[in-house]
């Protein structure tokens, strides 16, 4: 049986974890590598950096993260943020990335999923969606949450399914960094649109919210950063908790 | 001993350097390349494959006399190869992903879609899925029944001589997910993105 995914992420900042991890034992918690080992150590299904490093010259870091992670972590690595074209998709793949999620760019041109998608297999593309209610529909927004695009979030991941995304990673811009949640409706409701599996995001403060994504919200995974930064909670935790409830889990 | 990973320009295969590095440590050359004499006079090959069934088989055929070394590798010589993912694909005779497209054929039998129930399950199959072994194969040595693997595709392999099915795995249906016919092994999974235990598949792979 396929299990339902836990997928930690970590935030990347000129080649630094911006949130973290805070254990004491750490010998650098700014250590993006070392970071990720923990997590795939401690039996995470999958690994997410979103690279939120503002200026251009230091874009480069997260190519250094992205190789040095590859050769400690077995298991899938996912990298996201600033991606812009095929170009840097190739650039982190050949870094060692699994995955690329494309946010901003697959908004502005369209082009750039069905060619990756194309060029690399629809199994490393990841279309980000970040997502905010207006009356009864969701709009996709680009640039970490700042501009709104005006496009209905629902047309939107049908149409990316149609271009050869691989998955959705879904982001409740309502919830991120609230801690009451997932925006329930808003994953149940693209989850049943599309076919692709949807990685729900945003607003996760314990592990009753990450039961709901995947019963509720219909996720095939749930992606969280802070319930796990900080040792909250550990993954095998939240492994544990959902497996106390029914839902199927690698443990 | 010589460990070739085929690098013949289809996808990403960095962590399946990454891995057999990491399993090889010293102890064991692990050479990346298309080079048609390097490859022949390897120990070993390991076959990745990403992307589609189509876009594998034309990336092989671009390159001059490649499927013909590979041929007297694993066909003639019966060297030991390890097909992964859409490298297991290509030892059916044809793939019907993009469009009708033949294989090496060095396993008889398909690739089809994955039959999801009229959108009852989603496609693709990504994620940790457990692995029925139903035959004792030699990569499979110490792995224990039902361990987790990591998959993601949306085509199986269908093979006609039920015999070469190493291990399956449930999804909307039975799937194929490892084979051994012979020196030929092949796993739908990624033993490089399955932690330990995927390490452990790589292991007995270049121990052989």
């Amino acid at each position: 049986m396929l299990k339902n995914r836990i997928i930690p992420c970590l935030d990347v900042k000129n080649g630094r974890v911006v949130k973290g991890i805070n254990f004491v034992d750490l010998k650098d918690a700014g250590d993006p590598v070392e970071q990720a080992k923990i997590y795939s150590d401690g039996g995470a299904d999958e690994i997410c950096f979103l690279d939120i490093t503002a200026s251009n010259e230091n874009r480069d870091t997260i190519y250094d993260v992205v190789e040095k992670t590859s050769k400690k972590c077995f298991v899938p690595l996912t990298v996201g943020g600033g991606v812009r074209s095929v170009e840097d998709i190739n650039k982190l793949l050949n870094c060692g990335a699994d995955k690329v999620s494309i946010n901003t760019a697959a908004v502005e041109n369209s082009k750039v999923v069905l060619d990756s998608s194309k060029k690399f297999g629809s199994q490393c593309i990841v279309v980000a969606i970040d997502a905010k209610k207006n009356g009864d529909k969701w709009e996709v927004f680009t640039h970490g949450g700042r501009n709104n695009s005006g496009i209905d979030a629902l047309e939107y991941a049908e149409q990316m399914e149609k271009n050869g995304a691989g998955e959705l990673l879904v982001t409740s811009m309502d919830r991120d960094g609230t801690q009451v949640g997932y925006d329930i409706d808003l994953m149940s409701k693209i989850s049943s649109k599309v076919n692709i599996p949807v990685i729900a995001s945003g607003g996760v403060g314990n592990l009753d919210h990450l039961v709901d994504g995947i019963k509720l919200g219909k996720a095939s995974a749930v992606l969280a950063a802070s319930i796990f930064h900080y040792g909250k909670h550990s993954v095998k935790e939240a492994k544990d908790y959902l497996d106390s409830k029914g839902i199927p889990v690698r443990i | 001993m010589k460990v070739t990973i085929v690098d013949y320009k289809s996808g990403n295969i960095s962590s399946v350097i990454n891995s057999f590095k990491e399993v090889a440590k010293d102890k064991v050359t692990i050479a990346v390349t298309s080079d048609l004499n390097k490859i022949k006079s390897s120990d070993k090959i390991v076959l990745p494959g990403q992307g589609s069934f189509k876009s594998c088989v034309d990336a092989l055929n671009k390159i001059k006399g490649l499927t013909d070394s590979l041929n007297e590798f694993a066909i003639t010589s019966k060297k030991p190869l390890l097909g992964i993912c859409v490298g297991l694909q290509m030892f059916a005779d044809v793939g019907y992903e993009e469009t009708k497209t033949k294989g090496l054929g060095w396993i008889s039998g398909k690739v089809s879609k994955i039959d999801n129930q009229n959108g009852k399950y989603k496609l693709p199959h990504i994620g940790w899925n457990q692995i029925n072994i139903v035959k004792d194969s030699k990569i499979f040595k110490d792995i224990e029944n039902n361990s987790h693997m990591y998959f993601v595709h949306s085509y199986e392999f269908v093979p006609n001589d039920k015999k070469v099915i190493s291990a399956t795995t449930d999804y909307s249906s039975n799937i194929v997910c490892s084979v051994e016919k012979e020196n030929i092994f092949g796993t739908q999974f990624h033993p490089e993105k399955s932690e330990r235990i995927g390490l452990k598949i790589i292991d007995n792979f270049i121990n052989l």
